[in-house]
């Protein structure tokens, strides 16, 4: 999240979409409630009437999988009818920008971008790049009048979605899409605050990222972002999520979203030069520019005293991706399946339920030579050997089930959704033999470099070499048991060193004077101390961290995430000194664009920060930011010597309307999911995202699509539901929630249940081309045929928290969703897909 | 018994389905406090579940999905002991103390005064009554331990949504007059311990509109029990009562007995 949960009671309009906050994150309706109590309005556009739906002020319907053409619709609507928020967008975005003259968008290449090359099913990121002038900085238009600019390529290109356009894709009637612009657009206002809450509704479709993109052009449009009240914001579906986001746990991210290094950077120069993003403007604070600092303080963290300037810090130890490697979940079980992998640690997840395609998942389960699986509860995965359907003789998969720690029965942090690390005690001892992760990953670790110092293999020190100061050392060298404080102070980082205080001087800036003999140095820090924050990390060696964005996390003041003070200065909610959040305590990203370029707020009423001209300062200057922890300590952007531009994680200091970082087009543009009702894409000939894999194996059986097909003509999403969590493993083993929802459902309109001649509470069969599952029909006015172009669509939907493992609840919904993933992302499509329904008996 | 009530010190909760999502955090942390196992459920096409109170679930969200021609609404109503400040459960009572009202106004029960007579379930105007495996009464009531020790209720304490609000009865009609609720159960009956802002007529909600304790049971409080003083009178009075509440003794109550706890 750019905010945070309280931050909701803020805001005058609340958009959920792609979410259902009332069903799978209730605490959230605490603070949706009193932003109702203060007049706010909830908008929820979902395909279902959910629980949120019925706490909303506005309801509207849509398709599936339609939601950029929603969206698209809802920019149209906010540039023809002047709605932006002009100061913003012209100080704070890209849209000035000039883009190169050949550039074409898709109303002119049949729904392509420039650049694309059908070959590889990819663009040339070049074909968007901007004008420049002669000393390479980007030429602009601040009249935003110029036809190449992105506010002008932007209002061409979303010209084409008509609410006429948009209804016919999505479904909607076009008197609600008029009605959600309206009221949302209507926080254009300086002193008005919309917000955004997702989640897996927005982000598991093949255009998950462009759909997020589009939600972010609108709050750049309307100055949503970097105010209280308002923001985008992901609501993660896991309490820790963010959490193990943040450390890495993703194939292509080390902690602290550094980039994992793929073969071809050969040392930490070439990754360092790859990943620094550069600029002339003096008025870019570029934070982006201390990724030195970041990586070999993280080199330092992990290896210590291993890794040196004279070995490159360790850098050739660490893990790397080939060039264009993709790792994610889709690859790993596509390669599982082709016998690609020997072993699998299956930890704390459920694969064979939540995976999508799950058939696909199961047999690739059957590859492997062993698997572990560390659970609370046996599953459908840990079981998988004897799931329906198996022939438990012909699986020669050797599988062990390791007991975990519940996160009761174990100490340490949880970061939510808006980035509070919020530290955590342990209520109750685990039972039996369970223990928590740490543990089991520490035994791991002592038998595995055990084994390479009886037997050696290939590249030993990248895990012999490893710190592992987590606790009091045997003469041995080896712990008996992890002290997580430890592992939480190696994450916030230390001064390896005594750090010298040097002041960075500016280009042009003379040196002063050396100090008479015999003054004290200044200290940064002494060697042993805890690092304070990141600004302090040096890129020589002289200070570890285990996660640049965690650090101050816990410092020489104490652990800062067990804090639970309940002070508000700004009454916003931000409650500053309970837990501790990322970056350095900011509760709201890019805050600095609440205010004018003076630094005065938008929104008088509810200003997250505002600058003081007059605040002394101990250097004997003034002026500083007061409120939330501003991004950098900068004046704002009108001074012109020493201001800097709000989006500091940006090269350019702006936010990007405009996004060349994108694999699918620089603007989102809508495509049909992989399978789709319709014979063609309304929008353009471009059916589906240009840009996604294609999973097309003749000798994977498993990865079919059928779109288009008679067979299966309804759409269909899976979602959870308030009383499951996840695949269910926890939950459906807690009968009093079983209680509440015990078997596999089906929702469907009252008219597709007539048509096909089903009644409440029926058993029916659901199937796509993948699978099928039975599952009891739930027919309800909640679901409502959608008219797409000229026909009739029908939508189903169900949970995807039951499987087999549990008596009589259904199997996994999963076993009828498609291998097909974002193009940015590869999250499997779950959310959109086609099936065919029949009563059954 | 006689059943006196202090309104100025009658604590209740003021139910705002406004506010209420439909999360059942209610129901799970009820079960959770009052340590009541689970009940076997089937899924009938309804997100509600279990369909009725049962004698180990003492409250529960009913769901309520309407469609007009203008929208459809899908609203949630949590279901419990109403503690009415007129209770037709304590009246009818024979067993003095197994129903009583506590200090705070809270309809309070001790199983092991109860005589499994089942009067109560006749007399209540809600049906809220449900007797456990061992034949004795079992309802919400208000977590009386927790109250006892200076807390919220568990329902409330969970609530994420303040659909379910604590406190001192007269102070929450108050505040939710002044929010200009439409109050259920503010006078009825003596005024509801748990009284409700609903968002529509009572009846779409299944509510009785105007709920009033079974004549029956003011012929037996106010006309046949102090006759029972009497002695010999009173015998047949409680006869008389139960074939006019319950009906004439059936072989199968029993069997019913059993099944009205398993949904």
């Amino acid at each position: 999240m750019t905010n945070h949960w309280i931050d909701f009671k803020n805001s005058d309009v609340i958009l959920i979409m792609g979410a259902n906050p009332a069903e799978n994150h209730p605490i959230s309706f605490r603070w949706i409630m009193k932003a109702k109590d203060a007049g706010a309005k909830v908008i929820v556009v979902d395909p279902r009437f959910t629980r949120s739906a019925s706490k909303a002020d506005l309801y509207a319907p849509l398709r599936s999988g339609t939601d950029i053409a929603f969206l698209g619709g809802m920019i149209n609507y906010i540039l023809q009818n002047k709605q932006y928020f002009e100061e913003y967008v012209k100080n704070y975005t890209n849209a000035a920008y000039l883009v190169n003259a050949d550039f074409r968008m898709p109303g002119e290449l049949n729904g392509l971008f420039s650049g694309y090359d059908p070959k590889k099913r990819s663009y040339d990121p070049k074909a968007w790049s901007f004008q420049k002038n002669s000393d390479e900085s980007i030429k602009t238009d601040p009249t935003l009048q110029d036809p190449h600019c992105v506010f002008q390529l932007m209002k061409k290109h979303y010209s084409r979605y008509t609410p006429e356009l948009v209804s016919r894709i999505t479904g909607t009637p076009k008197d609600k899409l008029l009605e959600v612009y309206k009221l949302y657009s209507s926080t254009g206002k300086p002193d008005k605050a919309g917000t955004e809450l997702y989640a897996m509704g927005w982000t598991q479709h093949t255009v998950g990222t462009q759909n997020i993109r589009a939600m972010s052009i609108i709050q750049l449009l309307l100055g949503n972002i970097g105010i209280a009240g308002g923001g985008i914001n992901a609501m993660r579906g896991e309490s820790n999520v963010q959490g193990s986001t943040d450390q890495g746990l993703l194939f292509h991210i080390l902690p602290g979203y550094l980039p994992v290094p793929s073969g071809d950077l050969k040392d930490t120069a070439a990754y360092i030069e790859k990943y620094t993003p550069k600029t002339k403007d003096p008025q870019s604070a570029n934070w982006w520019g201390n990724r030195n600092k970041y990586l070999i303080s993280y080199l330092k963290a992990i290896y210590g005293a291993k890794a040196a300037k004279e070995n490159d810090y360790g850098y050739n130890w660490l893990p790397k991706l080939d060039p264009g490697m993709n790792g994610s979940w889709l690859m790993i079980f596509d390669n599982m399946l082709k016998g690609k992998f020997k072993g699998f640690f299956a930890w704390g997840q459920n694969p064979a339920c939540s995976g999508t395609n799950t058939t696909k998942v199961r047999n690739a389960l059957a590859k492997l030579e062993w698997m572990v699986t560390v659970n609370l509860f046996d599953n459908e995965t840990a079981s998988f050997w004897k799931g329906p359907g198996v022939d438990s003789a012909s699986v020669k998969t050797e599988v062990f089930l390791l007991p975990a720690a519940a996160s009761f029965e174990k100490e340490g942090s949880i970061s939510n959704s808006g980035r509070w690390a919020q530290w955590r005690y342990k209520a109750v001892n685990p039972l039996g033999q369970s223990k928590p992760d740490a543990e089991i990953i520490h035994e791991l670790y002592q038998k595995l470099k055990a084994m390479y110092a009886k037997e050696g293999g290939a590249l030993p020190e990248q895990l012999t070499n490893l710190t592992w100061n987590y606790g009091f050392k045997r003469a041995d060298g080896t712990i008996k048991s992890v002290d997580i404080h430890a592992v939480a102070k190696e994450i916030n980082g230390y001064f390896l060193e005594d750090v010298e205080d040097i002041p960075k001087l500016k280009p042009g800036e003379k040196a002063p004077p050396p100090p008479p003999p015999g003054t004290p140095k200044k200290m940064l820090g002494k060697k042993g101390e805890l690092a304070a924050g990141f600004a302090q990390l040096q890129a020589d060696g002289r200070t570890s961290c285990g996660n640049w964005i965690y650090c101050q996390s816990y410092n020489e003041k104490g652990n800062m995430m067990a804090r639970r003070g309940k002070k508000d200065p700004t009454g916003l909610g931000m409650f500053p000194e309970w837990s501790w959040c990322w970056p350095v305590n900011r509760r709201i990203i890019y805050n600095r664009a609440s205010c004018d370029v003076n630094g005065k707020p938008f929104n008088l009423k509810k200003a997250a920060v505002y600058w003081n001209p007059n605040a002394p300062l101990p250097n004997g200057k003034t002026g500083a930011w007061v409120g939330d922890v501003p991004d950098g300590p900068w004046p704002p952007m009108a001074d012109e010597k020493e201001g800097k531009k709000p989006f500091i994680m940006r090269a350019d200091g702006v936010a990007a309307i405009f996004g060349p970082g994108m694999k699918d087009g620089p603007f989102p543009e809508h495509y049909e999911p992989m399978e789709s009702p319709l014979p063609e894409n309304l929008m353009s000939k471009q059916m589906t995202n240009p840009a996604v894999k294609i999973f097309k194996d003749a000798n994977v059986k498993e990865d079919v699509l059928a779109s288009n097909d008679a067979r299966f003509p309804y759409v269909a999403s899976t979602y959870r539901v308030t009383e499951h969590w996840q695949t269910g493993v926890m939950t459906r083993n807690t009968p009093w929630l079983l209680e509440l929802q015990p078997r596999q459902f089906c929702e469907m309109s009252v008219e597709l249940a007539k048509e096909k001649g089903i009644s409440n509470g029926d058993t029916v069969e659901i199937s796509s081309v993948r699978g099928k599952i039975d599952a009891v029909a739930m027919v309800t006015p909640r679901f409502k045929p959608f008219k797409i172009g000229d026909k009739i669509v029908h939508e189903i939907g169900m949970p995807w928290c039951f499987g087999w493992h549990t008596p009589g609840v259904g199997d996994a919904a999963n076993l009828l969703t498609p291998t097909a993933g974002d193009a940015n992302t590869m999250i499997p499509e779950t959310k959109a897909f086609m099936v065919g329904i029949a009563r059954k008996g | 018994m006689a059943d006196t009530i202090n309104q100025a010190a009658r604590k209740g909760i003021l139910v705002d389905t406004a506010r209420c999502i439909g999360c059942r955090s209610c129901q799970v942390a009820c079960k959770q406090w009052n340590k009541l196992d689970a009940d076997k459920t089937v899924n009938q096409g309804t997100f509600e579940n279990p369909r009725d109170l049962t004698s180990a679930l003492y409250n529960r969200i009913r769901f309520v999905e309407k469609e007009t021609p203008e929208a459809v609404t899908w609203r949630f109503l949590n279901e419990r002991c109403m503690q009415c400040g007129d209770a037709g459960c304590i009246k009818v009572c024979p067993s003095p103390g197994a129903l009583y009202r506590t200090k705070d106004g809270i309809v309070a029960y001790n199983k092991e005064k109860c005589i499994s007579c089942k009067y109560c379930v006749s007399a209540c105007p809600f049906n809220i009554p449900r007797y456990d495996a061992n034949d004795k009464v079992s309802k919400c009531n208000l977590c009386q331990s927790r109250i006892d020790g200076g807390m919220t209720p568990a329902c409330a304490k969970a609530c994420p949504t303040e659909a379910l609000k604590f406190g001192k009865r007269n102070d929450l009609i108050a505040r939710a007059k002044a929010a200009k609720k439409e109050i259920y159960g503010e006078n009825v009956l003596n005024g509801l311990g748990v009284a409700y802002a609903l968002e529509g007529p009572p009846e779409q909600y299944g509510l009785p509109p105007n709920p009033s304790i079974p004549l029956s049971i003011f012929l037996w409080k106010d006309v046949i029990k102090p006759l029972g003083i009497l002695g010999f009178w009173g015998s047949i009075g409680a006869m008389m009562l139960h074939y006019v509440t319950i009906g004439p003794k059936k072989v199968d109550d029993d069997l019913n007995n059993k099944e009205g706890g398993n949904e």
